[in-house]
């Protein structure tokens, strides 16, 4: 798209500009407040701990995941016959009921979002130490992309809820949750906050015309 | 995708220079001074019509007040500023409807069961409860919190700062971290994915038993679509601006 007007540099930045601008309202102020007139939001030009901060949450959620994978997630009592299902078994026997649609939501948002979240986010924290200008637009997109969709893995954890409040029927069948239901609630939790922990500016600090 | 909008501060060389020169405590006070205190020579003030950026930090000259239409990043495309006619009104509406429709769906039955004569019935209560057994205790709480606490926080707040914008009146105490709090709950209020997590546990019960939803779950349904098409009302830069042009005024 044409951007007339506008040069080839890069725009000036707040922190160019000689400003620290509140990541809550947009406000600027001149470098050394602190605090955000407008809304009271702690400033900083750049969160000097989020890398620290994004990996450390980036190690725990991975550590959690993998209980969250090996540990049945539902437990199925019918007729006295007991069955486990993981997250990747709720998935096969949506397949095996015939539902296409549901199993591929549900294979969205319990398989493919949580293993996509645990190769982008230290893919963007490791791209801040070692910048190109050419892949901002697409590291900024996928940062979008890992923060919009993260909370959608919860889908499995609640269906586990309903299924389990539900599907109390005395003797014929009922249906518990699992220790893998914890795991993979927590690992969801844990790398939501290391994308929020990403400060996205860091995205754009290598980009052309803004070395000072 | 909206209209983009020429509001950039370009990188002109004239301009960068000024800026620094203006605003820059460590050039115009000398290399050796340390941008620590605030500016004298600088009114914070005239700041106000700049804005920067949230997701990559790029300087943008705010619209003209009344300009009713949609303003991107000019870098990362990301929607600044979103101004609607009366908008304040419609949201604070809405998060009333929505908070009587999450009270509806916290009071009467969700879901109900039937199969080989048996038959059970389940409240947004009872879904909470599911994980009250045993070490999975914390996952109830996280339940409860994501898809009644937060979410009634969220609305909470969010009527608490824009019922008095609405009327015309300064800000009510406390109101910008109440909006702060609104906006860092967004994330963690989640009746939409708690919604679809119905839809999959519907199809995966129709082959065991028969399942019938209550008054509870076409509520909370109605509450996930009211609070969607409220988000898209809030422009959160326009709220800022309010609260902090009525707070002056007081
Ligand atoms: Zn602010
Ligand atoms: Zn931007």
């Amino acid at each position: 798209m044409a951007n007339a007007g506008i040069p080839r540099r890069a725009p000036l930045t707040a922190r160019a500009a000689g400003l620290v601008a509140c990541h809550e309202c947009g406000r600027v102020h001149p470098l050394g407040f602190t605090t955000c007139l407008r809304c009271g939001a702690a400033l900083s030009s750049r969160d000097p701990f989020s890398l620290q901060k994004v990996w450390a949450w980036w190690l725990v959620g991975l550590m959690v995941y993998i209980p969250a994978n090996l540990y049945p997630m539902l437990v199925t009592t019918s007729l006295g016959k007991t069955s486990e299902n993981t997250l990747l078994g709720g998935v096969i026997e949506l397949v095996h009921i015939g539902s296409y649609g549901v199993a591929g939501i549900v294979f969205f948002a319990s398989i493919m979002i949580p293993i996509g979240k645990m190769f982008a986010i230290p893919y963007l924290a490791i791209k801040v130490a070692r910048p190109d200008s050419r892949s901002a637009h697409l590291r900024h997109w996928l940062f979008e992309v890992v923060e919009f969709i993260g909370r959608w893995s919860m889908v499995d954890v609640f269906v586990v809820a309903i299924l389990s409040s539900l599907v109390q029927l005395g003797g014929v069948v009922s249906i518990k949750p699992g220790f893998a239901a914890l795991c993979f609630a927590l690992s969801v939790a844990f790398t939501m906050l290391a994308a929020i922990s990403f400060d996205s500016r860091l995205i754009w600090d290598a980009d052309k015309g803004n070395a000072e | 995708m909206g209209k983009r909008i020429n509001y950039a501060l370009a990188a002109h060389p004239s301009f960068q220079a000024r800026w620094s020169l203006a605003l820059n405590p460590a050039m115009a006070y000398g290399p050796g001074m340390r941008p620590l205190s605030i500016v004298p020579a600088v009114d914070p003030a005239i700041l106000k019509d700049l804005v920067a950026c949230p997701s990559c930090d790029t300087l943008h000259r705010l619209p003209d007040a009344g300009m009713n239409q949609r303003a991107r990043c000019v870098r990362c495309h990301r929607v600044l500023i979103n101004p609607r006619d009366s908008a304040m009104t419609k949201i604070v509406m809405m998060a009333l409807t929505a908070t009587i429709l999450m009270i509806a769906a916290i009071a009467f039955p969700f879901l109900s069961l039937q199969s080989h004569g048996l038959s059970q019935r389940s409240s947004i209560i009872d879904v909470i409860e599911a994980f009250s057994e045993g070490m999975m205790l914390p996952l109830s709480f996280a339940v409860a919190a994501l898809i009644v606490v937060l979410p009634m926080m969220r609305l909470a707040a969010i009527m608490y700062v824009l019922a008095p914008m609405s009327f015309g009146w300064a800000p009510a105490k406390g109101a910008m971290t109440a909006f702060r709090l609104a906006e860092a709950l967004k994330p963690w209020a989640m009746a939409e994915v708690f919604i679809v997590g119905v839809a999959v546990a519907v199809v995966k019960v129709s082959g065991l038993a028969h399942l019938s939803m209550g008054p509870a779950f076409w509520a909370f349904a109605a509450l996930v679509l009211v609070t969607v098409w409220n988000d898209t009302f809030m422009c959160r830069l326009t709220i800022w601006r309010t609260l902090e042009s009525r707070a002056a005024r007081r």
